[in-house]
């Protein structure tokens, strides 16, 4: 491509939060038409500087050119008026509003709405012939499957106008074949001359799809390259600074006893939709098990319903021998007695109450300790001495025991939930998503820490939506897919396999 | 990834920013004051004096912060439990008759400070009794407890009214009241403790009850901050979610919660009847229940934020009336406009400046410990 013309340019982006210098002197140049990667560990600064680049934020200093003009991007519209759109990791969309509704959303021109419409629909046809983005106009988001409703906020930015698009995360919530498809969509808008920019920390996918990559660390831009030059194992090292481990290391599994055992258990949510069907599984001492599957096909659930946090409708579960009743409202204090740890998927508002101190969150779910206990006051001498020895063990940082839960970096506040669960020393230890939003260095360290509780013979279920994370970690592999466990593989699966059986198709049976 | 906020410090999130939104509210009130053609540098002058320009306003200010303190430590109490208990008014108001019942049965019997605890127990058992029905609903049926205990506050009233008709007042007589209480019924004014300083308490009515309800903000910063079931209600104010998984019981501490909260509502009957009037009487209330949420959010729902609070809403009270006296153009309706303006910019539009004032330090804190100290800082 050599001089190929740029469609932005970054010189000198440089921003700070307090005493956080978030961007530090950051030049960033993207060629017309191509897709550029960006990658980087969570704090990494990445979120920050596309802020800037749609005007969510200014700049302390440095400047944004968009086809070699210099631009003031001063809010949102700003940045859609220059040609940038955006589309975010968590869906702008109104739920009960229709695909036309959201597409017109902010961009309405008139009081009455007729014209306006007509105009999306006609857009919305233009884009669909050109662009292979179909979607039915008058379906309602809240209808439609992840991967459409994305669909709709690339029509959105689209819609306004735009020729560079931003896309944060985006195959976080998508099926293999999802991805897949969204990835033949922004190569055929590449054709067409669209700029795109990927932020991601899936290396994999800047392999797969980017022209360029850049990563960022600490602030700072590292380094760019041409992705055909350029390795994982080398982006890897980039993004953390020293090599790390892409596989787990772990020994052959030597399971023993069966610690727990779920019976055709079935569990309905608020809404009185069944979704977990009749699932049976076992869990012995000294094996991983990992749960696959498309996040929502019943996995949040199923987890619920084994560790007391959700009543079932129907089923039973055997934990250490004791066989307890699910479909009476259930106690999670109970099995934590009983030896079950709980690390939840959702850290932000199960595992830990952001607001509290670090030592609170420590101690939370284990309240009722006596060791935490003076009289009927909390010892919090005890409890701050138990964070600071927890703090050390697994080199949670800040390392300030008094600091507020929500301070903490993703990867940090996810070590405070396991470091309260596996110090427990539980029999048990049921995991929900062990590293969602950490950063490369953290993965390490927890997947390291989950197969140590396996040596030392503990049971030990993991739910994660990354296939990856499943297939290094699980001794055997269960897929999940609309409330059923559709299948069980070995660690040895192929990725192919597994993808086909998240989609609910077993190829085994469909060759027989 | 999440966006980095700059955190303020202590001072000006707990100093700086209320003291900005009240001089806003005053400046706004002041322009009120201009509105009907009087000056408010005088009525600024008149309130300060009328509330501590002499020892017998500062008495009447004090004796309304204690009221205050009591009904803002309910509101914040439920507040940290994610619960909004709008139904002070009503607890207190029913708080009353356990204050009466010792006050009017044992008040020929036993001395006041054998009285004292007695009445503490139970004034604080009938408001918190009032309180049980509105989270008993919440808890069980999802009734929303804002509308049950606003709905609660106006079935105290009637049947408070019904009480003192049918049942409590002297016979023969019109007035809602019950007779006046013995002797050991009677709270002792705080003349003495004036009178240490040299100064006259006069008619002012702040009695032992005062000491009370600093008791009571010791309890509740233990019982929030420093005891398990403080930890649980906090927790389930931050969030329902964590407090399910830590296998707390929502329907347990909700109830719980409710209980205590309207029993520190329930103690401030002891301020104005077994401490100044020495009987029950209509409506004596008078507002302390809805002038609590304001005090509870101005205070951070913190101890040591509420007694202020209390203070200047007192200041605003005793004040008020003096200037309302003193200044004809004013009425007493301007006060309740000062004191709307008060809780408008101290609590509800509380934020408002946070932003500008967040700026404003991050600015003057760059320049203060410069780049350098801001790479080290920057992880």
């Amino acid at each position: 491509m050599g001089m190929a013309e740029p469609a932005i340019e970054l010189i000198g982006i440089d921003k700070r939060f307090g005493a956080v210098r978030a961007n530090r002197d950051i030049s960033l140049t993207v060629e017309k038409g191509t897709i550029h990667g960006i990658i980087g560990e969570n704090g990494a600064g990445k979120s920050t500087l596309m802020s800037i680049i749609y005007g969510f934020y200014q700049a302390d200093s440095g400047e944004i050119r968009v086809g070699g003009n210099r631009v003031e991007i001063t809010d949102p519209n700003a940045a859609i008026a220059a040609g940038i759109g955006m589309v975010h990791q968590h869906f702008m969309l109104v739920d009960n509003f229709t695909v036309v509704e959201n597409v017109m959303l902010g961009a309405e021109q008139s009081g009455l709405l007729n014209s306006g419409i007509a105009r999306v629909r006609s857009e919305l046809k233009r884009l669909e012939r050109e662009h292979a983005l179909d979607v039915d106009p008058d379906a309602l988001i809240e209808d439609l499957p992840v991967g459409l409703q994305q669909r709709v906020e690339i029509l959105k930015a689209l819609y306004r106008g735009a020729d560079i698009l931003i896309l944060d995360e985006p195959t976080g919530v998508l099926t293999p074949a999802e991805a897949d498809h969204l990835f033949n969509v922004l190569r055929q808008l590449r054709e067409e001359g669209k700029t795109i920019i990927l932020i991601t920390h899936k290396l994999r996918e800047v392999m797969a799809i980017t022209d360029h990559v850049s990563v960022m660390r600490q602030g700072e831009m590292v380094a760019t390259r041409k992705t055909s030059e350029t390795s994982v194992a080398e982006l890897a090292e980039l993004m953390v600074g020293r090599r790390v481990l892409l596989t787990v290391e772990k020994g052959e599994a030597k399971p023993a006893e069966t610690r727990l055992t779920v019976d055709n258990l079935t569990v309905k949510d608020s809404r009185g939709v069944t979704m977990v069907n009749d699932v049976s599984l076992q869990l012995r001492a000294g094996e991983i098990v990992g749960i696959a599957g498309v996040a929502g096909n019943g996995q949040s659930q199923l987890l619920e319903a084994i560790t007391g946090i959700r009543r079932a409708v129907s089923g039973r579960i055997t934990l250490n021998g004791e066989a307890l009743d699910p479909t009476k409202p259930g106690d999670p204090r109970e099995m934590r007695r009983r030896g079950m740890a709980h690390v939840p998927e959702d850290r932000h508002h199960m595992g830990l109450v952001l607001p509290f101190e670090q030592n609170e969150n420590a101690i939370l779910g284990y309240q009722d300790d006596k060791a935490f206990a003076k009289g009927p006051l909390l010892d919090l001498d005890a409890m701050r001495a138990d964070a600071r020895e927890k703090i050390a063990a697994y080199d949670i940082r800040p390392a300030d025991c008094r600091l507020k839960t929500a301070n903490f970096s993703g990867g940090n506040q996810q070590k405070i939930v396991l470091a309260r669960e596996m110090e427990r020393d539980p029999d048990v230890l049921i995991i929900g998503q062990p590293t969602r939003g950490v950063d490369v260095g953290a993965i390490e360290f927890i997947h390291k820490r989950i197969v140590a509780m396996r040596d030392a013979g503990k049971a030990i279920l993991v739910v994660s939506v990354e296939l990856d994370e499943i297939r290094a970690l699980s001794d055997r592999i269960l897929v999940m897919f609309a409330g059923r466990i559709v299948g069980e593989r070995g660690p040895d699966a192929s990725e192919g396999e597994l993808g086909l059986l998240m989609a609910g198709i077993d190829e085994r049976e469909a060759a027989e | 990834m999440s966006r980095p906020y700059a955190k303020l410090p202590p001072i000006i999130d707990y100093g700086v920013i209320p003291l900005i939104n009240l001089v806003v509210a005053f400046l706004v009130a002041g322009l009120v004051v201009l509105a009907v053609g009087e000056s408010p540098i005088r009525a600024a002058e008149l309130m300060l004096n009328g509330a501590f320009g002499y020892a017998e306003g500062v008495g009447f200010t004090l004796y309304y912060a204690t009221s205050f303190v009591f009904t803002g430590l309910a509101v914040a109490v439920a507040f940290h439990g994610g619960l909004f208990n709008i139904g002070g008014e009503g607890q207190a108001y029913v708080g009353g008759l356990g204050v009466t019942a010792i006050a009017l049965g044992l008040g020929g019997i036993l001395p006041w400070w054998l009285n004292l605890p007695l009445a503490v127990c139970l004034s604080a058992a009938f408001g918190a009794l009032w309180a049980l029905i509105p989270a008993y609903l919440q808890a069980k049926r999802g009734s929303h407890i804002v509308i049950t205990t606003i709905m609660f506050n106006f079935i105290a009233a009637a049947l408070m009214v019904y009480l003192l008709n049918d049942w409590l007042k002297v016979p023969g007589t019109n007035a809602l009241e019950t007779p006046t209480f013995a002797e050991g019924g009677q709270l002792p004014k705080l003349r003495g403790l004036f009178e240490l300083f040299g100064a006259n308490l006069g008619g002012a009515p702040l009695n032992v009850s005062a000491f009370v309800a600093l008791l009571a903000c010791l309890g509740v910063w233990l019982l929030i901050w420093r005891t398990r079931l403080g930890y649980e209600i906090r927790t389930l104010g931050h969030s329902p979610r964590a407090a399910r998984y830590a296998g707390m019981s929502e329907l347990r501490l909700v109830v719980v919660t409710m209980l205590i909260s309207g029993g520190l509502a329930g103690l401030m009957a002891l301020n104005p009847v077994m401490g100044d009037q020495y009987r029950l009487f209509n409506d004596f209330p008078q507002g302390a229940g809805f002038v609590g949420i304001a005090v509870a959010l101005m205070g951070r729902g913190h101890p040591a934020g509420i007694i202020p609070a209390a203070i200047l809403f007192g200041m605003l009270y005793q004040g008020g009336a003096e200037l309302a006296f003193d200044m004809p153009a004013i009425s007493r309706d301007m006060i309740v406009i000062i004191q709307g303006l008060v809780i408008l910019f101290a609590g509800a539009l509380e934020n408002m400046f946070r932003p500008a004032i967040g700026m404003a330090w991050a600015r003057f804190r760059l320049r203060e410990t410069g780049p350098s100290a801001a790479r080290t800082g920057g992880v």
